[in-house]
């Protein structure tokens, strides 16, 4: 285990170096001028040249592209990526403030989404091409199809219309007043678990049914035991390893989700601030986050394959 | 990997002498043996009309504003009622069927195919190339798809072309991974070495042995990333990155106007989201029976 470890723990370094280097590609050799965009100028060409180039030595544009991307790399390593251009403030603590929301609606959306996908997902396979497996297959590829934002949408108009609701202003964190955060999170997190669920019982079911065809099973069904036994102790106890993965490979459904439905609810998560971001043109904070957003991504994949390791001893060695 | 012949109908190899089926036939058995793949298929063909045919079927000019018919509500005169400019949304969302189709088509089918395109040849190099080429695809990989193209959407700016370039950049590490797996299970055969040894060039080896072999899990894959594509396009669009005003698309009809006037029109915010989740759902259930009647290890039974 030790061994298999370290080989992932270092394999990590070069992945994360190629993240970085696609970051700075997208910023840097896409056709498009950062700065124009900034500055709001178009074709009409009438923007002042000294603004245009106070506005690149500012971000450090003048400079060759090897210096860039050194400055770019160094600042990665210290997590420092410099200042919105929007606020004022470091990149960093802009995050830091907003990751707290972020990461509560993604943690009991994850949890909602378990809760559901698991048990229905079994279901529809154990129950293959009957009316039950139609009905959890239809709701959850209808849940996959609906876009989080329209779910955020309908949710709104339904509070609205029938209870006069708005959306929150401020967050407030769960150990300040856990109810009041309660209200104001059970929605989005819906929204976003439900989605999520619809992706993890579709792949459950399949994952249960490839089990299902093992010989193992045939083998279970043939000593006589009862459905019971050989779904939950055979069949389910085997399926829950590539559950686990599709949980962390679902993790960029979870981030689409917050970023849509964080900016349909006005919650000030690190979602919403990439689309500000974005609308800003505030691009320190558009390279900040998608870099760190992948770096979540990277992470949660490599927690994943160490649980998986950890649980099913022939990968270590493979 | 051979085709369900359930699915496309035709008799099977080991019963040359079935009696042929006409096309009526044909398609009774493909409704019976994947219902819910014929509902896909019904909805797919509903709305790849309505794209074609929105200048004849659309009661009203999408574009043109009509301030004596603001906010009127679904009815008679406008079916599913007028936005904030007075527009007519049933005509704005049969012409928004022609830009989530476009960018759908477009971005999964270019995604797919470069994609499908550096997964066989990596494939088939093996190698430096292969290791290269998987790294590669390993990093694109680390960005959830739609930061993905949120980031490509926001150097671009917004527009419907951009959009598909934005939509297209994450399909392609997807599709390059499942084509590579096949491509290289399919380079072990026999039949590929004897073609090198026969003197077939590589050009003609990946031509006439991999590509044939690798179209299934490039329809799947394909089929899949529609409705994903559909839906980019429609989350672009809705947070501002995809098609501008007053271009008729539906997440850019759900954007701004839809939440804000909640009580006063909530069909605004109503329709265009049914529009989105009807068109994916119909994608989405083509493509599964697809992949069940192309994926052996999933059939039933």
């Amino acid at each position: 285990m030790r061994t298999y470890l370290a080989k992932r723990l270092l394999l990590i370094i070069p992945t994360l170096f190629g993240v970085a280097a696609v970051v700075f590609l997208i910023m840097r050799v896409i056709p498009g001028d950062v700065t124009l965009l900034i500055l709001g100028g178009d074709q009409t060409g009438r923007i002042d040249p000294q603004q245009l180039a106070a506005m690149r030595h500012q971000l450090g544009l003048d400079q060759p592209l090897a210096v860039q991307f050194g400055t770019w790399l160094w600042g990665v390593l210290r997590l420092d990526f410099g200042t919105s251009l929007w606020t004022g403030q470091p990149v960093i603590e802009e995050v830091l403030t907003r990751l707290p929301l972020s990461l509560e609606v993604a943690i009991l959306a994850t949890i909602v989404s378990v809760l559901l996908a698991i048990p229905l997902g079994m279901l529809a396979a154990v129950r293959q091409d009957t009316w039950v497996d139609y009905v959890i297959r239809i709701a959850s590829i209808g849940g996959q199809a609906i876009p989080s934002f329209w779910v955020g949408i309908l949710v709104i108009l339904f509070l609205v219309i029938y209870f006069g609701w708005g959306p929150p202003l401020e967050y407030t964190p769960p150990w300040v007043d856990p109810w009041a955060n309660f209200q104001q999170l059970v929605w989005p997190v819906l929204t976003v678990g439900y989605r999520y669920a619809a992706v993890t019982t579709r792949m459950t079911r399949s994952t249960v049914l490839e089990v299902l065809r093992e010989d193992y099973i045939r083998t279970a069904w043939a000593k006589g035991l009862r459905e019971r036994a050989v779904v939950i102790r055979h069949a389910l106890k085997n399926a829950m390893l590539p559950v686990i993965t599709l949980v962390g490979t679902e993790f960029a459904f979870l981030i689409g989700g917050l970023v849509v439905t964080e900016t349909v609810f006005t919650l000030n998560g690190v979602g919403r601030f990439v689309v500000d971001a974005v609308a800003h043109r505030d691009y320190p904070v558009v390279q900040a986050l998608v870099f760190l957003i992948a770096l979540c991504f990277v992470i949660v994949n490599l927690l994943i394959d160490l649980t998986y390791a950890w649980f099913d001893p022939r990968i270590r060695y493979h | 990997m051979s085709i369900d012949s359930s699915l496309i109908g035709s008799a099977p190899a080991t019963a040359p002498l079935a009696p042929r089926l006409t096309w009526i036939e044909q398609l009774s058995t493909f409704v019976r043996a994947k219902p819910l793949g014929a509902a896909g298929a019904f909805i797919i063909v509903v709305l790849l009309l309505v794209a074609l045919l929105a200048p004849v079927l659309a009661p009203y000019d999408p574009y043109a504003p009509d301030y004596g018919a603001q906010f009127s509500r679904p009815g008679a005169e406008h079916w599913l009622g007028t936005d904030e400019f007075g527009r007519d949304v049933l005509s704005r969302i049969m012409y928004g069927a022609r830009i989530a189709l476009f960018v759908g088509f477009a971005a999964s089918f270019a995604g797919c195919s470069i994609g499908a395109g550096l997964g066989v040849v990596s494939a088939y190099c093996g190698g430096t190339v292969d290791l290269l080429m998987e790294r590669l695809m390993d990093i694109l990989l680390a960005f959830p798809q739609l930061i993905l193209a949120l980031a490509v959407a926001s150097i671009l700016g917004p527009a419907v072309p951009n959009v598909v370039i934005a939509v297209t950049v994450p399909i392609i590490p997807r599709a390059a991974r499942v084509v590579r797996a096949t491509a290289l299970s399919i380079k072990e055969n026999q039949y590929v070495e004897a073609a090198r040894g026969l003197g077939a060039s590589h050009v003609r080896v990946v031509r006439q042995h991999l590509v044939p072999n690798v179209l299934a899990p490039y329809l799947i894959i394909l089929t899949a990333q529609l409705g994903t594509a559909i839906l980019a396009e429609a989350a672009l669009s809705y947070l501002g990155l995809g098609a501008a005003e007053p271009t008729p698309s539906w997440g850019l009809m759900l954007s701004g106007s839809a939440p804000a006037y909640a009580e006063k029109a909530p069909w605004i915010g109503l329709f265009p989201g049914i529009a989105i989740s009807l068109a994916v759902f119909g994608f989405s259930l083509f493509g599964d029976s697809l992949r069940d009647a192309l994926d052996p290890k999933l059939r039933g039974k």
